[in-house]
């Protein structure tokens, strides 16, 4: 495995939690509905799976109980913020602290317990193929359920009667009603499939990227893939950018720290030079380098008005109770 | 079984009022049902949790200590949401805030006047203030997202004030631990009552800060315009109100608050600077604006109340050996109830039954404690 | 007493689970620990230590205990302490360097209580304690394994914060190391957090992709051995015996045992001999234990055995001279060993470690 492809296949790893949680909160968001509580359901999601895989012995049983566990938890936000129309950040924000409880309370058992890894696929002589074999065929399958799941919402809210229903709901709750859409049910709908992603971004973390269950080792990845959602204008395609930009920094700047100036030696000396500068800066500095990242990219493109205005949500966050 | 909602011609006074304490019997309950569940005794677990925080002065001093940040940061908040300007960036205000406050005696050591905390309490507003300047000015005029800008500048706020209590200003006499030097006598909040306590002036900061945006929103053209704003942007501009301006207005006060409250912290509480200064305030103050509904008066008491749910987890964990998930999740119920019951102020409430016999009397609560199990 | 008293007049029904009367005869011993104790890590260790002192002192019969995880090391450490004091603890340990000033602040509100503070340098008052075991003494037998593993000659530290603990452990590992083979190498990166299990993964990753083929980490999680099976290359576990996620992979694991002092001190408290102390200890009183030495040739076992040996019997110190400091100036002159309150204030790198400490 080359240098580049192993680069390679360390981001996509790092980025498929932040994008399978970033997703389904677009679609949530996209109805109109602001549910900050990501970090606590895909707390509940890397909990459950966890366990499921480790009594069952079986990968696939857990993540599939970790998308239902996110689901149903958050129902629990859809019955307060949809059916007792209480204040969705508010709500979300107990939702996580809830998560990172209950989960705790949950996984007391699983710690200190190796568990079940979802192994990557190997397809014979495709997964060979030099520099893109392994990437493309030789992943884990949550990366391809992650690619899959931003083609297929892109797909569904923008070529599909049902998604343009979710759209007008989420820009305009008021006249979606009037015209006889069931408001509610949409967003409850919009809410469980954001739970099921952000609970399929934990059982990620649970059974592939590191295979154990710790207590909150989500460490604010939930929070990360909400900045993500944004940062996309609400645009899927973007939220995959996103995605991967803020896992390519990440391990850009792990690189850097690794590098030492000894395996440069043979540098000619400008780019010696320049090297040892980066190599001085505080390892704080290098970390912050995705957040500040982040925020540079979101200023360059979120400068044409009209557009960004015409992708959020107008509705969005605000309260919706159906008049008779 | 459905749930149909619909809003009143004005707010319920009578649920105002009777709300918090709804909330509060169905906290009991179902907290008596977990500790139960738990095999703890569940009349041990509630005092605990409720009642022992309360019980003895200096644990009443500890609450304001805890509640006083929560109030200062919360109180600010209410003016950006209520404007509708997203900042969930308070940490990072805190953080920059605390900076910036404990700079000065950090680099005047030898400047020990009465001056001195007046100063850092200056600087540490203004440090909050210049820090939440970044996501307004990005916004108002960028169109910047400013929950991502916000959010994200939190980590590097984190990630500075690492660096420099590891780096620049380590104390030469912590054995190269990370830490900044203990502020000296002048630079420190004074303790309101030092016989029985800790608690310091800041909770007075907290609640003479509630007591002025509360005017200000209720009582000035300003706060008007902050309403107007937020409910209509439209209608405000019409209205001759530039949107811009209160953007920057509302960041500019938050962060301001959110920056005394971290100085506040480090002076008076902590005494010096340190890796960790926060235990998520800039996060938990969000819960506390809207728990009390946007209003300052209201954010006084749920300030407290959210502080009460850390100090009463810390005596269930001590006294009846819960663990500190248990409490975690016991807080995260407290909001669901305390939220649930805010809505009967705006809603009634009627639960329609395809089942004739079905007993109609059931309160939401009801289902919302449901919900939970 | 009190609480108790009034909590059984509040329902009759009420059935107190430690009687008026035994509560007397039992000693209370309290721990505040900065993570939770599901971390599988530092507070995990402690807590482990907890209960292997409450098993070993005669069970809840005559140990009460009583624990707060999660305590952030700020103005709710001082809170958390003065509850425990004011709840009756008999003795309190504090696990982690930030409580230093609160420690001692609340030991100075109680004078009668003692309290015991796990890695700082404080003792204002009389009943407090510092305690902290020397974790290097591991490194540098994990420094000579891998110097005899590793083909590449170059190893991946993972390391946490720019503490001495964490300095003191590269330099160990790189002296150990480099005594094998001179022209050893270690890459190392800062991960900022003691805790990410998704963050120590992606340094394990981006390390084996640079090429080492030793991984030792002074974080808390158990991702970079589970990275390093997936490898197929070696690792040393931390802070606890990680050999479950590594059946192929763990050389050996530096595992913190804190129940042997918790023990002693604890029972001086009930005989009444609790006096002030400030304890450096490592190999020879077990309170650093290597996990089993597996996944490696005999020859290299023995070496490794024989080192430890040679430690533990105090007849070599890890910090023995000569030694220079990174930039080449001399740090111990040769037959010197470096003094321990220098030792706990580390700040700088030996000569050998490529890497920019961040200061």
């Amino acid at each position: 495995m080359g240098m580049t492809e192993a680069i390679l296949l360390t981001i996509a790893t790092a980025a498929t939690p932040l994008l399978l949680a970033a997703i389904g909160e677009l679609v949530v968001e996209r109805s109109g509905v602001l549910n900050l509580g990501v970090e606590g359901m895909m707390l509940m999601g890397a909990v459950v799976a966890f366990g499921t895989a480790l009594t069952t012995g079986n990968a696939w049983l857990g993540i599939a109980a970790g998308a239902i566990a996110g689901a149903v938890f958050s129902l629990l936000f859809g019955f307060l913020a949809l059916t007792l129309v209480t204040n969705q950040v508010a709500t979300g924000l107990a939702l996580t602290l809830l998560g990172i409880g209950l989960s705790g309370m949950i996984g007391e058992a699983f710690v200190g317990q190796p568990g079940v890894k979802l192994g990557a696929i190997s397809i014979p002589v495709l997964s060979d193929i030099p520099l893109v074999g392994r990437l493309l065929f030789g992943q884990d399958p949550m990366f391809y359920i992650s690619l899959a799941l931003t083609g297929g919402v892109m797909w569904f809210l923008f070529r599909t009667r049902a998604g343009l229903t979710l759209r007008s709901v989420g820009d305009s709750h008021s006249s979606a009603h009037a015209l006889g859409i069931k408001v509610i049910a949409i967003r409850y709908m919009a809410v469980m499939f954001g739970g099921a992603c952000a609970g399929l971004a934990g059982a990620q973390l649970s059974l592939v990227y590191t295979t154990q269950w710790i207590e909150n080792m989500t460490a604010g990845r939930g929070w990360i893939a909400l900045a993500l959602v944004v940062f996309a204008s609400w645009r899927p395609w973007r939220v995959l950018a996103g995605a991967y930009l803020f896992g390519a920094i990440t391990i850009a700047q792990l690189h850097i720290q690794a590098t030492n100036l000894r395996d440069l030696a043979d540098w000619p000396a400008p780019l010696f030079w320049i090297a040892e500068a980066v190599k001085s800066i505080p390892s704080q500095f290098l970390s912050s380098l995705p957040y500040l990242a982040t925020i540079v990219v979101l200023v360059l493109i979120s400068r044409n008005r009209r557009l960004t205005m015409m992708n959020t949500p107008a509705s969005l966050g605000r309260p919706f109770v159906p008049d008779r | 079984m459905r749930i149909e909602l619909s809003k009143r011609p004005q707010q319920s006074k009578l649920f105002s009022a009777l709300s918090p304490f709804l909330a509060f019997s169905l906290m009991v309950l179902a907290g008596a049902i977990i500790f139960a569940a738990l095999g703890k005794n569940p009349v041990d677990g509630l005092y605990a949790y409720f009642i022992e925080p309360l019980r003895e002065v200096w644990s009443l001093h500890e609450l304001a200590i805890k509640a006083a940040p929560l109030i200062l940061i919360a109180v600010g908040l209410s003016v950006c949401f209520m404007s509708s300007n997203w900042n969930i960036g308070a940490e990072g205000q805190f953080t920059i805030g605390a900076i910036f406050g404990a700079a000065i005696p950090l680099y005047f050591p030898d400047f020990q006047n009465a001056t001195v905390l007046p100063l850092m309490l200056i600087f540490g507003a203004l440090g909050g203030a210049l820090y939440a300047a970044i996501p307004a000015i990005l916004k108002a005029r960028f169109n910047t997202n400013e929950i991502l800008t916000s959010l994200m500048l939190v980590y590097v706020a984190q990630l500075v004030l690492d660096w420099l209590v590891r780096g620049p200003w380590r104390d030469p006499a912590a054995m190269s631990f990370p830490q900044a030097p203990r502020l000296h006598s002048w630079a420190v909040v004074p303790e309101l009552f030092p016989m029985s306590g800790r608690a310091n002036w800041g909770i007075v900061f907290a609640i003479l800060a509630a007591i002025a945006v509360w005017f200000m929103l209720a009582r000035t053209l300003k706060g008007f315009e902050v309403k107007v704003i937020g409910q209509s942007p439209r209608a405000g501009r019409f209205g001759g109100f530039s949107t811009a301006r209160t953007i920057i207005f509302a960041f500019l006060l938050s962060g301001a608050l959110a920056g005394l409250a971290g100085i506040v912290e480090v002076s008076g509480a902590i005494g010096r600077l340190q890796p960790q200064i926060s235990p998520g305030y800039g996060f938990a103050a969000i819960i506390v604006a809207f728990l009390g509904r946007l209003n300052p008066l209201g954010i006084v008491a749920a300030g407290f109340v959210l502080a009460l749910s850390y100090l009463g987890g810390e005596a269930a964990q001590i006294e009846i050996g819960v663990t500190d998930k248990t409490v975690r999740a016991f807080q995260g119920m407290l909001l669901f109830f305390v939220l649930a019951c805010d809505t009967l102020i705006h809603y009634q409430i009627r639960i329609i039954r395809p089942v004739a016999s079905a007993p109609p009397a059931a309160t939401p609560a009801v289902e919302a404690a449901r919900g939970n199990d | 007493m009190k609480r108790t008293l009034l909590a059984l007049a509040a329902s009759a029904a009420v059935l107190i689970t430690a009687g008026a009367a035994s509560a007397q005869e039992k000693t209370k011993a309290c721990f505040i620990y900065v993570g939770p104790i599901g971390d599988f890590g530092w507070s995990y260790q402690h807590h482990q230590g907890a209960l292997e002192m409450q098993e070993a002192l005669g069970g809840e019969e005559k140990v009460e205990l009583a624990y707060l995880e999660s305590v952030p090391e700020g103005a709710d450490a001082e809170r958390a302490l003065e509850r425990f004091a004011r709840s009756g603890c008999d003795i309190i340990f504090t696990t982690s360097f930030g409580y230093m000033d609160a420690t001692n602040s609340v030991a100075g509100r109680f004078p009668d209580v003692k309290f015991e503070h796990a890695t700082g340098f404080k003792r204002e008052h009389p009943n407090v304690s510092t305690y902290n075991s020397k974790f290097h003494e591991g490194r540098y037998v994990q420094g000579v394994i891998a110097g005899h593993m590793s083909e590449a000659g170059v190893a991946g530290y993972i390391a946490s914060f720019p503490i001495p603990e964490v300095v003191m452990g590269i330099n160990a590992f790189v002296l150990g190391a480099q005594s094998v083979n001179p022209d050893f190498a270690v890459k190392v990166v800062w991960a900022n957090t003691w805790f990410d299990p998704g963050k120590e993964a992606d340094a394990a990753k981006v390390l084996i992709d640079q090429g080492v083929d030793i991984i030792t980490q002074h974080t808390d999680s158990t991702a970079p051995m589970q990275v390093a099976a997936e490898r197929g290359i070696k690792a040393f576990g931390q802070a606890s015996d990680m050999i479950k996620f590594g059946p192929e992979t763990q050389l050996t694991s530096i595992i913190d045992d804190w129940g042997h002092y918790y023990t002693e001190r604890v029972k001086a408290v009930m005989d009444g001999t609790w006096e002030q102390v400030d304890v450096w200890e490592g190999m020879a009183e077990e309170h650093v234990v290597m996990a089993p030495y597996t996944n490696m040739p005999d020859d290299v076992k023995a070496q490794a055995e024989a080192i430890e040996a040679k430690i533990k019997s105090g007849e070599f110190d890890p910090f023995t001279g000569p030694i220079n400091k990174q930039d080449g100036t001399q740090w111990l002159a040769d037959g010197e060993v470096a003094e321990e309150g220098e030792l706990l204030g580390l700040n700088f790198y030996v000569e050998g470690v490529d890497d920019t400490l961040p200061q």
